[in-house]
């Protein structure tokens, strides 16, 4: 090779090597979506699904069965909230929207936002678990010593494994990611399911 | 840009002189240079920074240091031993020996390999100065996991910002060694005449070039979660901390082949120069390197079976994880063979060499029982994995690094080493880091957890054997200091071959070869018959 075809050829395959680099730095960031798509499909984390009311309506009750739903809460560290459910279970037929109620109550002598975030238990339950309305689709904005119920619509899906009597949806209340940046910026966190 | 090399051979004496000579210099045995003499530098840094844990572990009960200077060790240990130590050692060696091994004058692009070493120094200034801020240093583990990370005081930004740094130059350090090897070989030096060194780099180059910039995303998500009200990782805004971990390790795994791969590369060039036997099974040397190269990036979740996995997954990771026991097994078996029925003499790069062999293999099966799912819940986080890392890391990777300084210190210096010393530091090494690292084994078994100051008095002695064994350990590496100066000083004139079974082309250069190495590209019937 003389020098300059070995310079191109060198040139070349740096420009390569960097595309490597650099769509490997994309990647990385791929992996976010593909990682929430991955436990979405699988209910892996408990992750669980959100559905239009419209689409819940057409949904055929399955009347042959009872599955039980118990409520948990629990507020992350820290955070001055008092966050329990009106009812601790409710017994559903897979197929029929139920409605429960949460009552949060803010016990500092400030404004606060929250952020509740679900997980359903078991896993393999997660993907039949669908909220058509919650609280946790929104953040939660209480003024100093305020009490607000909120509720949450739900519907098991009738394909619920025949196994799996009773699940368990939780709920944390965390402190609101928008308070930490002093520039208030609702729009920068994302509503999750 | 590869002219600065090619052709200004007439300019030996031009090169600035002084300390601009090193600022300035594209000369790959310069960089070579400077990257090993940073490395050990930073090899006694992090050494340091293990002898205090041993120190307060010689004991249980608080003795020495506060909970949070003793992880602050732990996590800076890690980070400096392993981006400060290995890493810019095997770029060290790389430099220095791919241009002689192959036929080329130079690396390929000179420049970038002076901007490739001297990111180093900022980055470790960054980091190293985290240990004065307000807060300390990083404490939270070397995998920097959040939430826990982001606890961090106002050493954070200097950690990822450390991280990026270190990234950027083994990037920079891994696309050269490409571009050197794909376009400066010697005519009829085809890709199956390599030596195994130069192949296993290039494997290193293409995991470097795949994952470090993975690490780099991963980093940055952290600080724009800390300081950008981006929410990757909190859970509060939808992410997941679980992430993390997955992209963290989707880097890690095989960084950890980036850390022992040129290992098994300068492992192979050592065993059939004292063996003086070629080197059994070389193609099949080649494919095992590329396949372990290939399954680490499949692998990762092995280092968070506990996290919470379905059953498809854990057995996925499990099977893939000994799928990779085949292809190492391949490379123990060629090593032991080669030195079946062979006249093998015993100088220290040959003894420290043999000792990677055995104590690699034993990393290697302790790897292997942490790598099946059920079990690794009763080790996940203990000393055994303590114990497992550090036999495939100290008496792996580094092990490997003394024999290959041992071996090439001649040809760099033009001096022999001084023998006994170096069997003194091969003894008191390979007997001391078992009694250090052995042990841990059976804390871990016994349920210590790693990465705590103190711990239950049933585990007092054998941490206390340990302890012993690692200040042996650690003195004794001065030893290894002494024997580099003293050659580096003078000594014996060292012949070109310095060994007497030693084939390739960097020995037909004069000791110490000349500041250009091959400005005529060597003659093809000499690249032959090579040991490999």
């Amino acid at each position: 090779m003389t020098d300059q075809t070995q310079q191109r050829a060198t040139r070349r395959l740096v420009r390569r090597l960097v595309v490597i680099v650099v769509a490997m730095f994309g990647f990385g960031y791929l992996l976010v979506p593909l990682y929430n798509v991955f436990c979405e499909v699988t209910g892996l984390n408990g992750k669980t699904g959100r559905m239009g009311v419209a689409q819940a309506e057409k949904m055929t009750p399955d009347l042959s069965r009872l599955v039980t739903v118990e409520f948990v809460t629990s507020v992350n560290s820290g955070f001055p909230w008092n966050f329990k459910p009106m009812v601790s279970r409710v017994e559903v037929r897979p197929g029929e929207q139920m409605e429960v109620m949460f009552e949060a109550t803010n016990r500092t002598n400030e404004v606060a936002i929250g952020q509740a975030v679900p997980s359903v238990a078991p896993n393999e339950a997660a993907r039949y678990f669908s909220k058509t309305e919650c609280f946790c689709f929104t953040e939660q904005k209480l003024a100093p010593g305020e009490t607000r119920q909120m509720p949450v619509r739900f519907i098991v899906d009738p394909r619920l494994p025949k196994n799996i009597e009773s699940l368990t949806l939780g709920y944390t209340f965390f402190r609101s990611t928008v308070q930490v940046s002093t520039s208030a910026k609702p729009d920068v966190v994302k509503p999750e399911s | 840009m590869s002219d600065a090399a090619v052709h200004h051979d007439h300019h030996d004496a031009h090169h600035p002189s002084g300390i601009m000579r090193w600022l300035t210099t594209t000369n790959h045995k310069d960089i070579g240079t400077m990257y090993l003499v940073f490395s050990l530098m930073m090899f006694f840094v992090g050494g340091a920074m293990a002898m205090v844990i041993r120190l307060e572990l010689f004991q249980p009960g608080l003795q020495w240091v506060d909970p949070q200077f003793f992880n602050s060790m732990t996590t800076m240990h890690a980070l400096v031993m392993i981006f400060g130590a290995v890493m810019p050692a095997w770029t060290g060696f790389a430099n220095w020996m791919i241009p002689m091994m192959i036929g080329a004058p130079d690396m390929a692009l000179p420049r970038l390999n002076n901007w490739s070493f001297w990111i180093l120094p900022f980055a470790f200034t960054l980091l190293l100065t985290t240990l004065f801020l307000p807060g300390g240093a990083p404490a939270g583990g070397w995998t920097m996991y959040p939430p826990l990370v982001l606890q961090t005081g106002a050493a954070f930004p200097f950690l990822i910002f450390a991280v990026h740094f270190m990234g950027a130059s083994s990037v920079a350090g891994a696309i050269n060694i490409i571009a050197t090897v794909f376009n400066l070989r010697a005519p009829g030096m085809t890709l199956m005449k390599l030596p195994l060194f130069v192949w296993t780099w290039i494997i290193t180059a293409f995991l470097l070039i795949a994952s470090i910039p993975v690490l780099a995303g991963a980093v940055t998500m952290l600080l724009t979660d800390k300081f950008f009200g981006t929410a990757f990782f909190s859970a509060a805004g939808g992410g997941d901390p679980v992430m993390f971990q997955h992209i963290f390790w989707f880097f890690g795994h095989p960084e950890v082949y980036i850390l022992i791969l040129p290992a098994f590369g300068i492992v192979s060039a050592i065993i059939p120069t004292f063996a003086r036997k070629p080197l059994f099974g070389y193609s099949s040397m080649v494919y095992a390197s590329a396949s372990i190269a290939f399954l680490s990036f499949i692998v990762w979740a092995h280092h968070m079976f506990t996290v919470g996995m379905p059953l498809a997954g854990e057995l996925f990771f499990m099977y893939a994880t000994i799928l990779i026991a085949v292809p190492t097994g391949v490379k123990v078996f060629n090593w032991v063979a080669t030195m079946w029925q062979s006249s093998m003499t015993f100088e220290t790069p040959m003894l420290f060499a043999i000792s990677f062999v055995v104590l690699f293999t034993i990393g290697g099966f302790s790897g292997l029982m942490l790598g099946i799912t059920p079990v690794d819940f009763q080790y996940h986080d203990t000393y055994f994995v303590v114990a497992h890392f550090h036999y495939v890391l100290v008496t792996g990777a580094v092990f490997a690094l003394m024999a290959g300084t041992y071996f090439w210190l001649p040809k760099w210096t033009g001096h022999m080493y001084d023998e006994t010393l170096g069997k003194l530091h091969f003894w008191l090494s390979t007997i001391s880091v078992n009694v250090l690292f052995f042990p841990q084994h059976f804390l871990g078994l016994a349920g210590m957890p790693r990465r705590i100051p103190d711990y239950a008095v049933q585990f007092a002695d054998w941490n206390m054997v340990s302890s012993i064994g690692g200040f042996v350990f650690g003195l004794s590496q001065l030893l290894f200091l002494a024997v580099i100066v003293k050659c580096a000083r003078g000594g014996a004139k060292a012949s070109d071959t310095v060994w007497e079974g030693a084939r390739g082309l960097e020995w037909t250069l004069p000791s110490p070869p000349p500041y250009h190495s091959f400005s005529t590209p060597p003659a093809p019937a000499s690249i032959d018959g090579g040991y490999r």
